[in-house]
C-alpha cells in the first residue's frame, strides 16, 4: 500500500530539537552543486562534496561568515528581524506544511523550522540569549547546525500555506529563501537549483539549451499546432517592434504535459492575430535564483525588462508559471523597475487596460484569457474536452504570493463542461504544495517529494473518487513536471494539465480544419462527436 | 524540564513578594523600586524594539494573499483577505489584531482509514482570543485603582463585567475566562505533542507568569480579603510619583505587584513583544498593489548580469545559423534598422 510510506497520526515527537544532528540518506536529500556552476555565477567556496560526506569542507571562518550574513540580512529585512522575534510557538502552522504531514517530522514543522535560524539568532543577536543560552531558546552555531539547515530549508517548498495560518504572518519562505542565502555564503547548496540558475544565466534557460535549440523546439511545436488545426502558426523569434513580449517558463516549450500548454497558447494567439514575440535571451519566466537568493533572483530577472526594451515592445505578457509569478508580481519591478519604456498594458483585442498591472507592465495570461472570454472575442466549444473530468490545483504562489484565483476557474468554466473543485481546505489560498516546488523537483529527492506531495494527491483521488476526475489542471511549471510522477504513484489513472491546453482544446479557430483528436493525440470524446455539429455527425 | 524550570522561577518570584513585605528593606524595594524599574524598562524596552523593527526596511511588496486578488473588472476581489487598497489594509489588520483572523482558519489535520481529513479546529483561536480580551478587560478595571474619581465608563465597564451578578463580591467573567483561557492554553502545550516538543522555557514562563498575577488577583478579591483601600492609596500615590507605602499593604498584594512588574520587564525582552510585532508584519500590512505601483527598496543595488550583448556575441554563429535577428554584424557594430 503506497500509505504505508507516509505516517502522520504523529507519534509524540521524543527528544530535544534542539539536537542538530540529521541524518543524509537518499530519497531524502538533494545532491551538492557541482563547483563548475558556482564559479561560471561567481559563488563562493566551489568544491566537490556531497551532504553525506562528514567533511563538508567549510570555509576556515565560516561561523563568521554566517554570523555576519545574518547581521547583514537582519538589518535589510524587516520581515527576518521580526519573524525572528514575534513566534509566539502557537503551533498553528505545524499541520499545515506538506512535508510535516508526509513525513512526521517534528522539524518539518514551519514552527520548527524556523526555530532552527532562531535559536541561533537568539544566541548571538539578543541580549536574553547570550545571558541565558538555552534557556531563553539559544544554540549554539555548529557545523552540525549548518547541516541541519541544509537538510530542512531544502525541505522547504517555499508554499507560504502556513503563513496564511500564521496570526502573525510569519512567512516560512522568507526564512527558507534567507537560510538558504545563509548557506549560499558557505557554498552549501544543491545542484538541482545551481545548474538550472547557471544555465539560465548563460543561455537563457534552465536546460542549458542554446538559442538554435530554443528555435528549433519552438518552430517544431509551431508546425504541431499548425498541424493539429490546418492553419499556418508561426512565432516570432526576437522580433523587434513587436507589440508584446510573450515569457514563458522554459519547461513549456521541452517538457511534456508543459508543451501542450505552448500549442494552447500559439492556437490562440494566432487565433486572435496578437503582434507578439518571444525572445531566445529571455527564454525562461521561472526563476531559479529565487530559490537561492535575493541576488540571483535579481540577476536573472533582470533578463525581462532589458530585453522588453531592447525589443521595444510596449508590456510584457507571462505564461502558466508559479514561482515565475511570484518573482513578476512581487519583486520585479522592485527589484529590476522601473519600467518606464513600457506602456501601460492593454488587450489589443478588447482594449481592456490593465490598472492592476500599470507600473509593472507585466499580465498574467489567465488574465489576458479570462478578459478574451468574457468579451467574446473567441469562440469555444467546451465539448471538445469531455474527455477530461477536471479538477483545478492552485499553483501556490499565484494563490498566495498574487491572489489569482478566480481567472482560472473562469477559463475553466468555459472550456470544460466536467469541472469540480477539490475540498475547500485544500484550495485557493488553502492550497497544497505539489511537494516538489523551490528547486526540489529532482528525482534523487524522490521520497521526500512522494511524501510533502501527499497531502495534495489526497484531495486529487477524493474528487477521482467522487466526481470522476482524470485531468488535474493547474499554471505552474513545477507542477506540471512533477505531479505527473506523484499522481502516478497515489493517485493513478489522473493526469495533469495546463488551463491553455484545455484553451487550445476548446479553442475554434476560423478556418480550422475539423479536429478529432486534442492536443495530445487522444481521440476527442464520443459524446462530444455525436453532440457535435452536422460534420461532426457525420464523421461519426 | 522547561514547563518545571519555569514553575519555580515563578513560585520564587511568589515567595520573595510574600516574604519581602516583611522586612523593611524589602517593602521599600517591592513598594518603590521594583515598579518604577519595572515601568521604566518596559517602556524604554518596548519602544526600542519597536523602533528597531520599524528602522528595519521592508526592500519587498511581500504579502500573503488569503483571497481573490483586485485585477479584472468584472471579478470581484476579496478586499479584506487580500487588500489592494489602504483601508482595505486597515480591515485586514484590524480583522487580524481584533478578531484573530488568522488563527480562525486553523483547522487539524488527522488520519482516518488511510485518507487525510482536515477537520475544524476553533480551540486555538478560541482560548487565544479569549484570554486577550479578557485581559484586556481587567487591566481597563485595574484603572479604577489609579484614577480619582473612577471615571464613569470604567464603571460602566465593571458593571457589564459582572452581569452575571454571582455571589458577594460580584464575580467578574473576565476573572473566569482568563484564567480559563489561561489554563486551556497551558494543558494545549502539554497536551498537543507536537507543539510540547517546540515549547521552550520562555513559552512555559509567560504562562505561568500570568497565571500567577491572575491568581493572585483572583485570591485577593474573593478569598483573601486585601484592604482595598490602601491598595488604591498606594496606586495613586505611584501614579502621581509620590509613592507612600501605607503598611497595611497585604503580603499577597505586594507578591502580586511584584510578579506584574517581572512580567513588564520581561515583556520587551520575549516573545509577548507579538503585541507591537504585529503591526509591522509585511505578510499582512501591505496592499497587494505590486503590479499597480512600484515598491522602492532603498537598499537596492546593481548586480552582475549576463547581458545581451554578451550573450549575442558568445552565441553569434548559432543566432545566425538558426536566422534570429543579431543586434551587431560579424564586426561588433551596431546595426541599424
Amino acid at each position: 500500500m503506497p500509505e504505508t510510506l507516509v505516517q502522520i497520526e504523529p507519534k509524540p515527537p521524543r527528544g530535544d530539537w534542539r539536537n542538530p544532528k540529521v541524518e543524509f540518506r537518499k530519497g531524502a536529500m538533494c545532491y551538492s552543486a557541482a563547483a563548475k556552476n558556482l564559479t561560471y555565477l561567481g559563488l563562493p567556496n566551489p568544491r566537490a562534496w556531497q551532504p553525506a560526506d562528514s567533511d563538508w569542507k567549510l570555509p576556515p571562518d565560516w561561523k563568521k561568515i554566517i554570523l555576519d550574513g545574518m547581521k547583514d540580512r537582519l538589518a535589510k529585512y524587516r520581515s527576518f528581524r521580526l519573524f525572528m522575534d514575534i513566534c509566539v510557538r502557537c503551533g498553528a502552522c505545524a499541520d499545515k506544511c506538506h512535508f510535516y504531514l508526509g513525513t512526521a517530522d517534528p522539524k518539518n514543522m514551519p514552527v520548527a523550522r524556523a526555530e532552527l535560524i532562531r535559536s541561533v539568532y537568539r544566541r548571538y543577536f539578543t541580549l536574553t540569549g547570550r545571558l541565558f543560552g538555552s534557556l531563553a531558546g539559544g544554540r549554539e552555531l555548529t557545523e552540525d547546525v549548518i547541516k541541519e539547515w541544509f537538510y530542512y530549508f531544502y525541505q522547504c517548498t517555499q508554499c507560504r500555506r502556513c503563513s496564511v495560518f500564521c496570526p502573525y504572518g510569519i512567512d516560512t519562505a522568507e526564512i527558507t529563501l534567507i537560510g538558504r542565502e545563509l548557506l549560499n555564503l558557505i557554498g552549501c547548496n544543491i545542484n538541482w537549483v545551481m545548474e538550472p540558475v547557471a544555465n539560465c544565466y548563460r543561455t537563457g534557460n534552465h536546460l542549458g539549451i542554446q538559442p538554435h535549440g530554443f528555435k528549433d523546439s519552438i518552430d517544431f511545436a509551431a508546425d504541431e499546432a499548425s498541424e493539429i488545426t490546418g492553419l499556418d502558426i508561426e512565432v516570432p523569434i526576437n522580433r523587434k517592434g513587436a507589440e508584446i513580449l510573450f515569457v514563458m517558463p522554459s519547461a513549456d516549450y521541452f517538457a511534456t504535459p508543459h508543451y501542450y500548454t505552448l500549442l494552447g497558447y500559439m492556437m490562440l494567439f494566432r487565433e486572435i492575430g496578437l503582434d507578439y514575440t518571444v525572445s531566445a535571451y529571455a527564454s525562461e519566466g521561472g526563476n531559479f535564483g529565487s530559490f537561492a537568493s535575493h541576488e540571483l533572483m535579481k540577476r536573472l530577472n533582470a533578463k525581462i525588462y532589458d530585453e522588453a526594451r531592447r525589443l521595444g515592445v510596449k508590456w510584457i505578457l507571462g505564461g502558466e508559471c508559479g514561482h515565475m509569478w511570484r518573482v513578476l508580481h512581487q519583486y520585479m519591478d522592485t527589484m529590476n523597475g522601473p519600467a518606464d519604456f513600457l506602456e501601460v498594458p492593454v488587450s489589443p483585442i478588447t482594449g481592456t487596460v490593465f490598472e492592476h498591472a500599470r507600473s509593472t507592465k507585466m499580465v498574467h495570461i489567465c488574465e489576458f484569457t479570462a478578459d478574451l472570454i468574457h468579451h467574446g472575442k473567441i469562440k469555444l466549444d467546451p465539448r471538445r474536452n469531455d474527455h477530461w473530468t477536471v479538477t483545478y490545483h492552485d499553483s501556490c504562489n499565484p494563490a498566495r504570493g498574487m491572489g489569482l484565483l478566480e481567472e482560472p476557474r473562469y477559463i475553466l468554466n468555459h472550456v470544460s463542461r466536467r469541472f469540480h473543485e477539490m475540498p475547500e481546505n485544500t484550495i485557493r489560498e488553502q492550497t497544497f504544495c505539489c511537494g516538489s516546488g523551490a528547486g526540489l523537483g529532482t528525482d534523487e529527492n524522490l521520497e521526500v517529494r512522494l511524501r510533502g506531495g501527499f497531502p495534495r494527491a489526497n484531495a486529487v483521488k477524493y474528487v477521482k473518487q467522487k466526481h470522476g476526475v482524470n485531468l488535474l489542471t493547474c499554471i505552474c511549471a513545477i507542477d506540471k513536471a512533477t505531479l505527473p510522477t506523484l499522481l502516478e504513484y497515489w493517485v493513478p489513472g489522473v493526469e495533469v494539465g495546463g488551463i491553455h491546453e484545455l484553451v487550445g482544446n476548446a479553442l475554434v479557430m476560423t478556418g480550422e480544419k475539423e479536429r478529432t483528436t486534442d492536443l495530445r493525440g487522444e481521440p476527442l470524446a464520443r459524446e462530444e462527436v455525436m453532440a457535435g455539429g452536422e460534420s461532426e455527425a457525420a464523421h461519426a | 524540564m522547561n514547563a518545571l524550570y519555569s514553575v519555580l522561577v515563578v513560585l520564587a518570584l511568589v515567595l520573595a513578594g510574600l516574604a519581602g513585605g516583611r522586612v523593611e528593606a524589602g517593602r521599600a524595594v517591592l513598594t518603590l523600586a521594583v515598579p518604577y524599574a519595572a515601568l521604566a524598562i518596559f517602556l524604554v524596552g518596548f519602544f526600542a524594539r519597536v523602533l528597531r523593527w520599524a528602522w528595519v526596511p521592508v526592500p519587498f511588496h511581500i504579502p500573503t494573499t488569503c483571497g481573490q486578488q483586485k485585477a479584472l473588472a468584472w471579478i470581484k476581489p476579496s478586499k479584506v483577505d487580500n487588500p489592494s487598497s489602504r483601508w482595505g489594509v486597515f480591515a485586514r489588520m484590524a480583522a487580524e489584531i481584533l478578531l484573530f483572523r488568522s488563527l480562525f482558519r486553523n483547522n487539524r489535520a488527522r488520519m482516518a482509514e488511510k485518507r487525510l481529513i482536515l477537520g475544524e479546529s476553533k480551540y486555538l483561536w478560541l482560548g487565544a482570543l479569549a484570554f486577550h480580551w479578557a485581559l484586556l478587560l481587567i487591566q481597563l478595571r485595574h484603572l479604577r485603582l489609579f484614577i480619582e474619581p473612577v471615571p464613569a465608563w470604567i464603571d460602566g465597564l465593571e458593571r457589564l463585567d459582572s452581569f452575571f451578578q454571582v455571589g458577594a463580591p460580584q464575580i467578574y467573567l473576565s476573572d473566569v475566562i482568563v484564567l480559563a483561557a489561561l489554563a486551556y492554553l497551558l494543558y494545549r502545550r502539554f497536551r498537543d505533542p507536537a507543539v510540547r516538543f517546540i515549547s521552550l522555557f520562555t513559552d512555559y514562563f509567560a504562562l505561568f507568569l500570568l497565571l500567577g498575577v491572575a491568581v493572585s488577583g483572583v485570591l485577593m478579591r474573593y478569598f483573601v480579603r486585601v484592604d482595598i483601600l490602601s491598595v488604591k492609596q498606594f496606586a495613586l500615590s505611584l501614579a502621581a510619583f509620590h509613592p507612600i507605602d501605607p503598611s497595611t499593604l497585604n503580603p499577597l498584594f505586594l507578591a502580586h505587584l511584584l510578579l506584574v512588574c517581572t512580567l513588564a520587564a520581561y515583556f520587551p525582552f520575549s516573545k509577548l513583544m507579538h503585541m507591537g510585532g504585529v503591526f509591522l508584519s509585511p505578510t499582512r500590512n501591505l496592499a497587494n498593489d505590486s503590479r499597480r505601483r512600484r515598491h522602492v527598496n532603498p537598499w537596492n543595488y546593481p548586480v552582475k548580469k549576463h547581458t545581451y550583448a554578451e550573450w549575442e556575441e558568445e552565441f553569434r554563429d548559432k543566432l545566425k545559423a538558426a536566422g534570429i535577428p543579431l543586434e551587431a554584424d560579424d564586426a561588433g557594430n551596431a546595426r541599424t534598422n
